[in-house]
Order: structure tokens, then C-alpha cells, then sequence
């Protein structure tokens, strides 16, 4: 069985929530603030979201087509903004820029706005990622698939889009580490196109897996 | 008193191990907890259970409180309700003694630790006697409507801190600091919240004279507008028309008149209709709360104004469907159409119940997604990661 020339490290995290004390009350304010709050928070609130979001709850794909649909009852608002694949852009200031013109364009076409009570606002945070080393260690594929079984959730959402969308690799730290270290490009290729949009963190384990269980398969073949 | 692997068969897989990965990076570090007190209240039952895990997890843990004369304590309450919106009188005098007896405070309290955090109102003004190590205020309560003779008052003390921490985004006041999100939890393991064998469950019910015959509409909650327990009862009218069920209000009276007065009308309300039950308990009747939530068809917390409030967390543990008002923190817990309804109105808080009850599969389904919610989201255990987190954070 090929061995890596350095070990993957399975990491965890536990994300710390920030308020900024920036609300908005309807679609226009909505706009506005997506437009000046920090890149962190666009980030927060769109990649983030695979983060926090559960299996059971209705998949709105970010926080701000969530809010568009539950609190303002703009369904035509949530359905554009919930179409919106953070992955799909190179930097969070381009899909900064994607949001606010979809917002723009919403606006435009509708007339006066809805406001809502401040509880229902949108509510604008940002997070601080404490990593957690998990204790789990691969060389082979045989020790990695049994990691990426074993590893705490989020060690998927760190290696698997934290690592591609804001820590400027942008094939994944698996990915990177079965091209890189283990040497097997085709099984790297394979995990850089699943896609982690509008799905749950344990369902991309699972597509992961399937690919690592395949490409054992193949070896032992 | 409860260790961390007591948590592993409740918290979700791997839970444990991150906290006590966690707890390896601040290992020997002090961590002090100043409140106001030690009885009731959600922090306390908070601080009840963290504080001796994290000592048992090698974080040198502690819990002190302040204390004054009568002035002091009274002061400190009428300056939180004013930060919660309240309109009060304060004056110049009542806060300068507040401020002197907390200076007081502090020569009596060991207040050196690496990290301090200082819940709510009535230690809050302790920062200016603060050394070293990184000083937090963890405020509990909904202060974005805080009145703003009271709020610039108070902002002189909050800004001293190095953070401060709310429960939910848009419970924060204006402040110069990081303001970060913990939302608060349940201990499973509690009295509150702890499974209950059958035989002590029919044996609380029978105390409590609630009988089991049919489908059990429950509120627990104060007898208060903000509850709203009489919009409870005109729910529950509503449904009664076509559904027999029984209703059983359970809260904590008091002197004030509003309580009074509500506590009259629901018991009046009793008295005309036997499916309708009302329960005056202590805060602490924690066994009979258990019991009622666990008793429940359908859970409801109909409240209009609201903080956090755990109560939503605590039955959907329980695998109750929660119908809630949307109001503070409930919103955050119940997941519509997935755990609950949050409805604005009785007439919708009826037309769910009646929903529930016309589609009874309904009920199970969505308790045990409730349960889940809340095992990954509203436990001790998560908790104490966020806890952990920011020690680490902090230090950096």
C-alpha cells in the first residue's frame, strides 16, 4: 500500500460567533449593509452556513435568502439569493458584489419596502474559527478513510471548504494531500468536484468515503 | 455531580473528545465566574453544572458573588430592568452606592484570574478594580432596548471589559468591544431535564393532581403578559371546540399586580372548566417541571416578550412538538414545520395545535427532530465548547 510522504492531521473547529452591531430591517437596508460589512461576515453568512446547517431544517443555501424567505416573506428575494453558489466565485468580494446586484435588481423591479420589527431583523456576525487537532492521523488511504470516518464534523468543513474558500487552497486540504502526498491525482480530481452546495457536511462525508472506498477497491484490484 | 463522560451517551458523537481536546490548551488557567447570586435563575443552574466539569477537566474553575445592603441589591435590579427597557427611577445616589459597594466587593474577592467573566448587572461594575487577565462581561438579557440615560450610564463600566458576550445577535447594546454569541443551554443530565422512570412520573403527576386521559396541552411560564398564559387559555377554547384535551398552566405567581391579576383570571378560568389546570410552583420545582414536560402532548410557550428562554429546549429534549410565540430566543430554537410552529397570534397557536392533533403522526416526527436540534445545538456540552473557544480566543 503507497504511504504519504507526510501525514494528513485531521482538524477540527468550533467557530465563535461575533455580533457587529449592523442590522438590517428590509431588502434595501439588506443591500446596503452587504455592500460595507466586513468580507469575514459575507463569508459568515453564506459559506458558514454549511456549518450550521442541520438536516431536518429547509435548505435556504446562506442566511440571507433564509431571512428573505422566514422574515420578510419575499419569496422571489429567497429564491435569487438561495440560487447563489459561494463556490462558484473566485473571492468573497466577488460574491459580495454578486449579492448586492441581485439585491439591486430585486429592488428595482418592486416597489416600497417591508420592514420588519428589529427581532426579526437580519442580524449581521462574523466568526473566529478555534481549531481543534482531533488526535487523528493517516499515511495509507486504508488509515485515511478510517480518519475521515472517525473525524468530528467539522473537520469536514475546515479541510473541505474553510480551506478552499478563505484559506487560499483552493482544491481542499484533502484533496491537496492525495495529490501532493499520496500521489494519486485521479482520486484528488474526484474529490475537488464534489459539490458541498445546498447538501449537509455528513452528506459530503459520505460522497467522500464512497470515493476513497472506490479507489481501494481499485488498488486492492 | 455530573463528570464530562457522563455526557458522552447524550451529546452527539465526538463531542466530548473536542471539549477535552480543548480543555488540554488551557489546562491550569484560572477562570473566574462573578454573579449576583447563587439561587435560581438560568445562570445559576448554568454555573451549577460548568463549573465543576471544567475543574474536573483541569481548568481551575471558580464562582463568587457580590453582596451588599438592601440598596445595593435593589439598585442593581431596578438598573437591569432599565437595561432590559424598562422605564424606572434610578438615581444619582442609588448607582454612586452601587458602585461603592462593589468597590467593597472587590477588596473582599480574590479577583485575579486569566479570564474573568462577570454575568450581568449587579458585579458589572467590579471591571474597575480589575488586574490582570481578560475581563468579560457575559450579559444574559436582551439589552438592545435599554433606556439610554441608564444605557450611557452603564457603557462607562462595559466598555472596560475586553469583550462582552450575548445570548443572541440583536440582544446588544452599543459598545465599543467584541461583542460575541453564546446561546445559553440545558444540562440533560439536571433534575429538569433528566430521564424519569415511569412509576416517579405517575407518582410527580398524581401529586400534581394532572390527570392522563386525554391529549395534554402544557405551558410552564410565569403568570405574566409576556407569557401570555391568558392567551393560552383562549387558545386552547379554540381548539376545545373540536378536540377534548386537557390544559395545564404551570408558573410562578407573585406580589406584583399584573401577576396578581392574571393569577385570578386563570384561576377563575379553572374554576369554570375541569380539563383546565393551573399550577402555582416554586422556581426550583424542577422534578415537577420534568414531569409535565414529559407528560405533554404538545408543549406550548406562548410568549410575547421573551429573552432566551430554555423552556422550547427543554420539552423538545423531551421529544415534545413545541408551538412557541415568536418572541426573544424562542424563534432561535424552534425550527418551523421541522420542531414546532412559531405563531404570532391565539388563533394561530390554536389552528397548530388543532394541525397537530389532525395529523397525530405529525407529533413524534417532529419531537424526535426536536431532540436532535436541541442535542446538537442547546446542550451543556456545546456549551462548554463555546466556553472553552473563547478562553482560547482570548488569549491569543
Amino acid at each position: 500500500m503507497r504511504t504519504a510522504a507526510h501525514p494528513f492531521l485531521f482538524v477540527g473547529c468550533v467557530e465563535l460567533r461575533q455580533t457587529l452591531d449592523m442590522h438590517a430591517l428590509d431588502e434595501r437596508e439588506l443591500m446596503h449593509r452587504v455592500a460595507e460589512v466586513p468580507a469575514d461576515s459575507v463569508f459568515f453568512h453564506t459559506f458558514g452556513y454549511f456549518l450550521r446547517h442541520r438536516p431536518f431544517t429547509t435548505a435556504y443555501g446562506n442566511d440571507f435568502a433564509r431571512w428573505a424567505a422566514l422574515e420578510i416573506g419575499d419569496r422571489a428575494l429567497a429564491e435569487r439569493l438561495a440560487v447563489v453558489d459561494p463556490f462558484a466565485f473566485p473571492t468573497v468580494e466577488a460574491l459580495r458584489e454578486h449579492l448586492v446586484t441581485i439585491l439591486q435588481d430585486h429592488l428595482r423591479a418592486r416597489g416600497g419596502d417591508l420592514r420588519v420589527e428589529f427581532d426579526r431583523a437580519f442580524h449581521f456576525q462574523r466568526s473566529h474559527l478555534v481549531e481543534v487537532e482531533l488526535g487523528l492521523a493517516a499515511t495509507t488511504l486504508a488509515e485515511f478513510r478510517a480518519g475521515l470516518a472517525a473525524a468530528d464534523a467539522t473537520a469536514i468543513y475546515l479541510h473541505a471548504v474553510e480551506a478552499r474558500a478563505r484559506g487560499g487552497r483552493r482544491a481542499g486540504d484533502f484533496a491537496e494531500w492525495l495529490r501532493g502526498a499520496l500521489e494519486l491525482p485521479a482520486l484528488a480530481e474526484r474529490f475537488e468536484r464534489i459539490d458541498p452546495y445546498l447538501t449537509t457536511l455528513e452528506r459530503v462525508r459520505g460522497r467522500l468515503l464512497r470515493l476513497v472506498d472506490r479507489a481501494l477497491e481499485e488498488e486492492r484490484g | 455531580m455530573s463528570r464530562i463522560d457522563d455526557y458522552r451517551q447524550v451529546a452527539p458523537p465526538g463531542a466530548v473528545d473536542v471539549i477535552q481536546k480543548l480543555a488540554e490548551r488551557v489546562r491550569g488557567r484560572r477562570f473566574l465566574n462573578l454573579t449576583g447570586g447563587r439561587l435560581g435563575g438560568g445562570v445559576a443552574e448554568i454555573l451549577r453544572t460548568a463549573v465543576p466539569i471544567l475543574s474536573d477537566l483541569g481548568v481551575d474553575t471558580s464562582w463568587e458573588i457580590t453582596g451588599g445592603d438592601q440598596a445595593y441589591y435593589a439598585t442593581a435590579r431596578t438598573l437591569q430592568a432599565t437595561l432590559e427597557g424598562a422605564e424606572r427611577v434610578l438615581s444619582d445616589e442609588g448607582l454612586a452606592h452601587w458602585v461603592e459597594m462593589n468597590r467593597v466587593n472587590a477588596k473582599k474577592l480574590a479577583l485575579d484570574a486569566d479570564l474573568v467573566l462577570v454575568h450581568d448587572v449587579q458585579p458589572a461594575s467590579l471591571v474597575t478594580h480589575r488586574t490582570d487577565g481578560r475581563w468579560v462581561w457575559r450579559c444574559h438579557f436582551d439589552c438592545s432596548s435599554a433606556r439610554p440615560a441608564a444605557w450611557s450610564f452603564f457603557r462607562q463600566f462595559a466598555d472596560q471589559y475586553d469583550a462582552a458576550v450575548f445570548s443572541l445577535p440583536g440582544f446588544e447594546g452599543r459598545l465599543g468591544i467584541p461583542m460575541y454569541v453564546v446561546e445559553p443551554s440545558i444540562d440533560p443530565l439536571s433534575e429538569k431535564n433528566r430521564e424519569l422512570s415511569p412509576r416517579e412520573l405517575t407518582d410527580i403527576l398524581t401529586s400534581l393532581r394532572v390527570v392522563r386521559d386525554k391529549p395534554l396541552l402544557v405551558q410552564i411560564g410565569s403568570f405574566t403578559h409576556g407569557d401570555d398564559p391568558i392567551g393560552v387559555v383562549n387558545a386552547y377554547r379554540l381548539v376545545k371546540k373540536h378536540h377534548d384535551v386537557r390544559l395545564v398552566l404551570a408558573g410562578t405567581g407573585g406580589d406584583e399586580p399584573d401577576r396578581v391579576e392574571i393569577g385570578n383570571e386563570l384561576r377563575e378560568a379553572a374554576r369554570e372548566d375541569p380539563d383546565v389546570l393551573v399550577l402555582e410552583l416554586p422556581a426550583e420545582a424542577y422534578r415537577q417541571i420534568n414531569a409535565l414536560q414529559r407528560a405533554a402532548t404538545i408543549v406550548l410557550q406562548k410568549s410575547v416578550r421573551a429573552g432566551f428562554e430554555l423552556g422550547p429546549a427543554e420539552a423538545m429534549w423531551k421529544g415534545k412538538p413545541v408551538i412557541g410565540g415568536y418572541a426573544g430566543g424562542l424563534a432561535q430554537q424552534i425550527i418551523p414545520n421541522a420542531t414546532g410552529y412559531t405563531v404570532y397570534t391565539v388563533e394561530g397557536a390554536a389552528f397548530r395545535i388543532r394541525h397537530l392533533l389532525n395529523n397525530p403522526e405529525l407529533i413524534p416526527r417532529m419531537g424526535a427532530a426536536g431532540r436532535e436540534h436541541v442535542r446538537r445545538s442547546f446542550l451543556i456540552t456545546r456549551h462548554l465548547t463555546d466556553f472553552l473557544a473563547l478562553m482560547i480566543h482570548l488569549a491569543r
